[in-house]
């Protein structure tokens, strides 16, 4: 059995052309880990350029609105770029560079881990390719203009379903014709081993910083931790270090589409079954053949067939209980939180407010919830006034 | 011996790859049957996947057209259509698929249906030597060799590899995706080179290879050559009537590569 493995989730099931890449990449991250002048670095750019530590910002407002348990917001939607993408790509472009890679490329559903990855690309002066899938080229058409800004080439994918898993499949194959100056930077906590490891510790600074500054103004653990989850790299940021604290619920949010009972739908762990898929073995949405299912979500982020390993394996193990949300309850959040609080939330982030919205009330006043906002909602003003059928003229 | 060790060895072989359900699956039996009858030594069917991440566009269109076929593709009309042309050819049939397939269908189920209709051996892209663990004791106990890829940039990997090699050894002769090349860059004769140090299993080459010229260029350099892109060109263009076409092209291809 190879390497990283959660339980019986993970693994590396790639094609051999990429396997001594995996190998390599797996080495220099190991090595740079534990190298001050890296961390010195990243943590530079963290601070200095993506605007950390994110705010832990207490929702006054909401709280006594759904008059139940106080409810904070971890702010990755004030990151530069707008979303908790940042956190990882920043690291992984860094460790591109001292690998000596000269380009890299990405995946992208709704386009924020797109343009996070073009924008360390023009930072650190790295060619940068993303792949994103036609369909949400359309639906984030203001990413894709924004990537180019950036400087990156954008590629609009369309084979199979056009979407998240797709932009992923091309991403894939573009990394086997050219890895010697190519590094794929990839924006979850999913495919082949190590990813998973290194996307979870570099966002895994959501939760040092949210627990950290929760004993701060509260002298207490949260009772409840909750977040979105398409790949799952926020959540995983945000529930790994309060993993060991058994007292915290961690709660997974993601995207029902239309409903776990219909065909709309993208709620790999309520509907998914065990397979082996994108470089890893996890929960998948696929027929009875194993062929992957066509998914829905009003959100392209959440928007993917799979989820990471160590969700499944956190799932398995019952440490985190995970939760569908349908288009309907995130949209009704995501206009709620703006009204509430005045915050626009991305339509991801606002599958975890939804769920905050039904917990909150019957939680006592005393017990403490700390949602992930992980990216903010200027991208999906016009999907929003689409759904409500406002006409907008841009 | 394995069957597919047996008729690879000693001598030099074309390999012919299609998509199974391109355009239906009773073609694909018909054009099976073309391809041995024009000489193919071995012949690879592939199961369609709704991801193939290692196919280019060609066989990516292929794998969408068998899926979206009015009658359906699936495993199990896969598994009858083998059963009945394996009683028509002689030459050893081998599957490529993907793990997932093969996973949620139940490995040590698919594992034997594969004995039951006649398949020697399983190719399995997205399955690497370090994951083989995950299909290896069924496929020892239905007698299916698991076909091992070698890549450009497997390197200090080869002979690892090589060592525990089944059937024989796919030498993937490009970097990227499958699909027809003008040029291959790989220096395939000193991949070869390093696997003989460790091994006899045949050698077979693919990826990118179409052209009569190439067949005899690579047929010097390895035991077999495997083309895959070029035959599913030519379903695609003719679809129902591509049996002919088929099997004068592959008739070509097996002169070139002896």
């Amino acid at each position: 059995m190879s390497k990283g493995r959660y339980g019986i989730h993970g693994g590396q099931y790639v094609p051999e052309t990429l396997m001594n890449e995996i190998i390599k990449l797996e080495k220099a991250y190991e090595f740079y880990k534990q190298d001050k002048e890296f961390n010195d670095e990243l943590n530079f750019l963290l601070r200095e350029y993506a605007g950390r530590p994110s705010l832990l910002y207490y929702a006054k407002k909401m709280t006594k609105d759904l008059g139940g348990a106080k409810i904070y917001f971890k702010r990755e939607d004030l990151n530069h770029t707008g979303s908790h993408k940042i956190n990882n790509v920043l690291g992984q472009a860094l460790l591109a560079k001292k690998m000596g890679k000269t380009r890299i490329i990405a995946e992208t559903g709704a386009g924020q881990h797109g343009v996070a990855t073009a924008t360390a690309a023009a930072l650190l002066g790295l060619e940068c390719e993303i792949f994103m899938g036609k369909e949400d080229t359309v639906r984030q058409a203001l990413n894709v203009y924004r990537m180019e800004l950036l400087g990156a080439k954008v590629n609009a994918v369309e084979t199979g379903t056009m979407t998240l898993k797709d932009a992923v499949n091309d991403c894939m194959r573009e990394w086997t014709k050219r890895v010697d100056d190519t590094l794929y930077v990839l924006g979850s906590v999913m495919g082949p081993h190590p990813f998973p490891m290194i996307v979870r510790d570099f966002q895994s600074v959501i939760s040092r910083e949210a627990r950290a500054q929760i004993l701060e103004k509260e002298g207490k653990l949260p009772d409840v931790v909750l977040a979105c989850v398409g790949g799952g790299s926020n959540s995983m940021g945000m529930f790994y270090e309060f993993i060991k604290d058994e007292s915290v619920r961690l709660i997974g949010c993601e995207a029902a589409g239309l409903g776990v009972d219909t065909d709309k739908t993208a709620a790999t762990m309520a509907v998914g079954t065990e397979g082996i898929f994108h470089g890893m073995k996890s929960y998948f949405c696929q027929d009875k053949y194993g062929q992957i299912a066509p998914v829905y979500s009003i959100s392209a982020g959440l928007d993917y067939p799979g989820v990471g390993p160590e969700h499944a394996y956190l799932k398995d193990t019952k440490r985190a209980e995970y939760v569908p949300v349908t288009d309907e309850e995130a949209v009704n959040a995501f206009e709620y939180i703006a009204k509430t609080e005045g915050i626009i939330a991305a339509i991801e982030s606002s599958h975890a407010v939804a769920h905050v919205m039904k917990i909150a009330p019957k939680m006592k006043k005393d017990e403490i919830i700390i949602c992930c906002l992980s990216g903010r909602g200027d991208k999906d003003v016009a999907a929003i006034a689409r759904y409500r059928g406002v006409d907008l003229h841009e | 011996m394995s069957r597919i060790r047996e008729a690879l060895e000693n001598k030099k072989s074309f390999i012919g790859f299609l998509t199974a359900g391109d355009p239906s699956l009773d073609r694909t039996e018909e054009f099976i049957v073309e391809m041995a009858n024009a000489g193919a030594g071995l012949i690879e069917i592939g199961i369609p996947f709704s991801d193939p991440i290692a196919e280019g566009e060609v066989i990516q269109a292929a794998n969408v057209r068998a899926l979206s076929a009015p009658e359906g593709c699936t495993t199990d009309m896969i598994f009858e259509m083998v059963a009945r042309v394996s009683k028509r050819v002689s030459v050893p049939l081998v599957f490529l698929t993907y793990l997932n397939p093969v996973y949620k269908y139940g490995v040590d189920i698919f594992c034997r249906k594969c004995r039951e209709c006649g398949i020697d051996g399983l190719i399995i892209p997205d399955m690497p030597f370090e994951e083989k663990e995950e299909v290896l004791l069924s496929a020892k106990k239905y007698e299916v060799d698991i076909i091992s890829l070698i890549a450009p940039t497997s390197e200090d990997r080869i002979q690892m590899i090589a060592k525990e090699a089944e059937g024989y050894i796919y030498v993937v002769s490009s970097m990227g995706v499958t699909g027809v090349r003008s040029e291959i860059t790989t220096d395939i004769e000193a991949i070869v080179k390093v696997i003989r140090e460790v091994t006899d299993t045949p050698i077979a080459v693919g990826f990118g290879i179409s052209t009569t010229e190439q067949a005899e260029k690579y047929g010097k350099m390895a035991d077999g050559i495997i083309v895959g892109s070029a035959i599913v060109k030519i379903i695609e263009k003719y679809g129902e009537k591509a049996g002919k076409y088929v099997y004068e092209y592959v008739k070509g291809m097996v002169e070139a590569v002896k």
